[in-house]
């Protein structure tokens, strides 16, 4: 029987990707380890090696073609003595892909194929994809804000781009009107970005000004700060946020309270910046929210955007303020596609909170992927007759007291919904200033939805257990209804 | 058993350029005057910081220099004003010499409103961007990090200066030192790595903390060339600096300075010091005071001892005022207590 050759899972976050190359022909034989394809993931491009022997029977996904979802069949694979015309799968399979090539990015799947269900999975397989947690946070992430932001003008024509898109433009823009704008960081030059982000930057900006560090957090972070500290404008890269608590003797000790120790004398603008946050299956040491660590800390700036344009609006003023920033980004929103305002100098403010969608029984607060959570939430609310306001903090610290308290003496109700531990966190923040200052506009307790109190666990159903979901938002606000 | 074969015993040629040993300053007696007038203002300012910290006018932690002036005062006597200078919280010495007023030193380390940081950093945070000190660290190592970052602004900017970043022994056991090593060597930085080597990390003596206590060494790794030198006399630390910036300046990357000293007092003022003898502290200063070798200079120069009792009045005079000024000034109003958290209003 052929073997069929499926499209790989590439990173732990692909879903789909570009087949971008064969490098074999229908009839070759191929054996273990030989390049058979270069396929194109939204993070890099990678070759795609054999590991049975064989001839090639039928390629069955054009070279070229985009939006591969993984496991679909690309090709077989005949062993020795066996007809290549045996076996191959149905050519309706084969006619549905060709047809699903060259969709643009975001495209939902045709038909009535259920959106988890990978295209063209052969029924009766199991699927390449166990449900995570993660893939819930990313689902929910296809939602987008549901009224405009009002500090954009009338009219404002918009585009699609990718969240990581939009913060290369952010940097790009900020590097091309200043010039002591500088990313440094692991592989943000050469490599083109661990996540891409900083891809293309390298080739517009040169070796000066985009700088490969070896892998020396604790010391780059220092360097960073330091040259913030002679008058350059740093943008420091961390491959992850998690790599950063060697850094963060920097962060909280040098460049946030050099300002105030120094009588106001020296400045400190830099900016950190990096995913934060759980990603997919990577476990305990890669998944953590540092929001309420660094938004305890006066003297920083602390921004976790949720959407692409609120990300590239509010790192350009990051690169812009004269104050040490932490930019908390998500991996997981990377490769979304989000409207993004096409105007020139696109800046958002610091410190303002963003109405995602309106409502009036009651007000869910929440910031980065959580918002993805919260939206959907109300969606679900909503055919219950619950119309629930969402609200985006987009910057912790300093945090939009006043749109909290606002939106609380519309509704009257409260949760907040984190995607970090409750413990400790933005929500108990939340919960406090409500408590300080929106006393006598509670009907009920301000609730915190959050992770749950454990390391985040790697098997599949543990971490969906572990961490946020519009399911455990929706039961929450029910308590309190 | 077979005989070893017989080894030669000629030094290992050199496989890179490596700097020229550093010879002697030759300073002609109005430097040498000038040093002695620095080397005496550190002193007797110190003694001063510590009379006030005993009358609990100076608070927390106050780390004196005194023993190490010639380090500074050499060093940085041959500095241009393109230069930065860094370093950790034993700090007033190097501040004094670049050129920050006394006074403005000490209403700090008395915490008013008119100290260098409005009160609010105190003896190990202080800084002047106008001065181009970038402080005063209260973190043993970090300004080693961000000494290799102003070194890189250095360089970036293109401004032809050089940063001088001072450690100490126990600083040069942090990770983060070797990190910067590292990169500063990758990338060529313009950076003086000054280990001011005063044999004991609070009360851990060298030998008892590093496993290579030849510092000078600690960069070999990194193909960093270090230099050990008398840091007791300032012309030696003159000497040294004069060949480190030259080998800096000529872009050839950093350099390390191994400047071999001593402290007097304990580790801050509230150091009981029982890790040595007094023998051993009495004994340094017998033999070796940094002052004392100077005006034994300045005496063989024909400078007479009438002479150099004018600067001393002139010094303690200085001295005074700094700290009549430092116990007078008012304390930062209550105001003050927010202000300076972050630059913008958001």
């Amino acid at each position: 029987m052929a073997i069929e050759i499926k499209m790989p899972a590439l990173s732990p976050t692909m879903e789909e990707g570009t087949l971008a190359k064969w490098l074999v022909k229908e009839g070759d034989t191929v054996k273990s380890g030989d390049i058979m394809a270069e396929i194109e993931t939204d993070k890099a491009t990678m070759e795609f090696e054999a590991v049975d022997e064989g001839t090639i029977g039928k390629i069955l996904i054009a070279e070229g073609s985009d939006n591969v979802k993984v496991g679909t069949v690309i090709a077989t694979l005949i062993a020795e003595g066996e007809d290549a015309s045996a076996e191959a799968p149905t050519t309706d399979d084969a006619a549905k892909i060709e047809e699903r090539a060259g969709d643009s990015a975001n495209a939902q799947p045709k038909e009535e194929q259920p959106a988890d269900q990978a295209a063209n999975q052969p029924e009766g397989t199991t699927p390449t994809k166990v449900e995570s947690g993660a893939q819930q946070l990313f689902e929910a992430s296809k939602h987008g804000a549901e009224i405009a932001d009002p500090a954009l003008p009338e009219g404002t024509e918009m585009v699609k781009l990718t969240l990581r898109e939009a913060l290369r433009d952010a940097m790009a823009e900020e590097m091309r009107q200043d010039d002591r704008v500088f990313v440094m960081g692991e592989e943000v030059a050469e490599y083109q970005g661990a996540y891409k982000v900083t891809q293309g930057l390298l080739e517009e900006f040169g070796d000066k000004r985009v700088i490969d560090t070896p892998i020396t957090e604790y010391g780059f972070a220092g360097v960073g700060t330091g040259a913030a500290m002679g008058g350059l404008r740093p943008i420091v890269e961390f491959m992850t946020f998690n790599f950063a608590m060697q850094a963060i003797d920097h962060i909280v000790n040098s460049a946030a309270k050099t300002n105030y120790m120094s009588g106001g004398q020296m400045r400190c603008p830099i900016v950190f910046r990096g995913p934060n946050g759980a990603a997919s299956r990577v476990g305990a040491q890669h998944s953590q929210n540092y929001g309420p660590w660094y938004a305890s800390v006066p003297g920083l700036i602390v921004i976790a955007p949720y959407d692409a344009a609120d990300a590239k609006g509010l790192l350009k003023a990051a690169i812009r303020s004269q104050d040490p920033v932490v930019f908390l980004e998500n991996e997981l929103l990377y490769g979304r596609t989000f409207e993004v305002p096409k105007l020139d100098d696109y800046v958002l403010p610091i410190g303002k909170a963003r109405i995602m969608r309106e409502g009036s029984d009651v007000t869910i607060v929440s910031y980065s992927i959580g918002v993805g959570l919260a939206l959907e939430a109300a969606e679900e609310l909503a055919k219950q007759g619950v119309e629930a306001e969402v609200i985006d903090l987009r910057t912790l610290r300093p945090l939009d007291k006043a749109a909290v308290l606002k939106s609380l003496k519309k509704t009257n109700r409260l949760v907040v919904a984190e995607e970090g531990w409750a413990t400790c966190s933005i929500a108990s923040e939340i919960v406090s200033i409500c408590m300080e200052e929106g006393f006598d506009d509670l009907d009920a307790p301000v609730l915190r939805v959050a992770n749950e109190d454990v390391p985040l666990p790697y098997a599949a159903n543990l971490e969906k257990l572990a961490l946020l979901s519009s399911a455990k938002i929706v039961a929450t606000v029910q308590k309190i209804l | 058993m077979a005989k070893a074969p017989a080894r030669t015993i000629d030094p290992p040629a050199p496989n890179r350029e490596r700097p020229a040993e550093p010879q002697l300053y030759q300073a002609s007696k109005d430097e040498l005057l000038e040093f002695y007038r620095q080397m005496l203002l550190i002193r007797r300012f110190e003694e001063k910081a510590g009379q006030l910290y005993g009358l609990g006018l100076i608070g927390g932690f106050c780390h004196l220099y005194i023993g190490q002036e010639a380090v500074a005062v050499g060093l940085q006597s041959a500095l241009s004003d393109k230069d930065s200078v860094i370093t950790g919280y034993r700090d007033h010495g190097h501040m004094l010499l670049c050129g920050i007023p006394p006074r403005d030193v000490m209403a700090e380390l008395t915490g008013r409103q008119a100290g260098i940081s409005k009160g609010k950093g105190g003896s190990m945070h202080m800084f002047s961007v106008e001065h181009k000190f970038y402080g005063g660290h209260g973190i043993v190592g970090a300004q080693v990090s961000l000494g290799t970052g102003l070194g890189f602004s250095h360089k970036y900017k293109g401004d032809g200066g050089v940063c001088l970043a001072y450690f100490g022994d126990g600083a040069s056991n942090q990770g983060q030192v070797y990190e910067s090593f590292n990169m500063a060597e990758l990338w060529k930085l313009p950076v003086i790595y000054v280990i001011e080597n005063n044999q004991y990390a609070m009360g851990t003596s060298v030998n008892r903390s590093s496993a290579e206590d030849q510092l000078y060494r600690r960069g070999e790794s990194f193909r960093i060339p270090g230099i050990q030198i008398d840091g007791m006399d300032v012309l030696a630390a003159r000497g040294a600096a004069e060949e480190a910036l030259a080998w800096v300046r000529a872009g050839k990357g950093p350099i390390i300075l191994e400047m071999k000293t001593y402290r007097y007092r304990g580790h801050s003022m509230s150091d009981p010091a029982k890790y040595r003898s007094r023998e051993e502290v009495q004994a340094v200063r017998d033999k070796s005071d940094p002052i004392e070798h100077c005006k034994k200079l300045l005496e063989a120069e024909g400078v007479t001892e009438a002479d150099l009792k004018v600067i001393d009045q002139e010094i303690r005079r200085q001295v005074n005022d700094a700290a009549d000024f430092a116990e007078t000034a008012p304390e930062p109003d209550a105001s003050e207590l927010y202000t300076d958290v972050l630059v913008e209003t958001y």
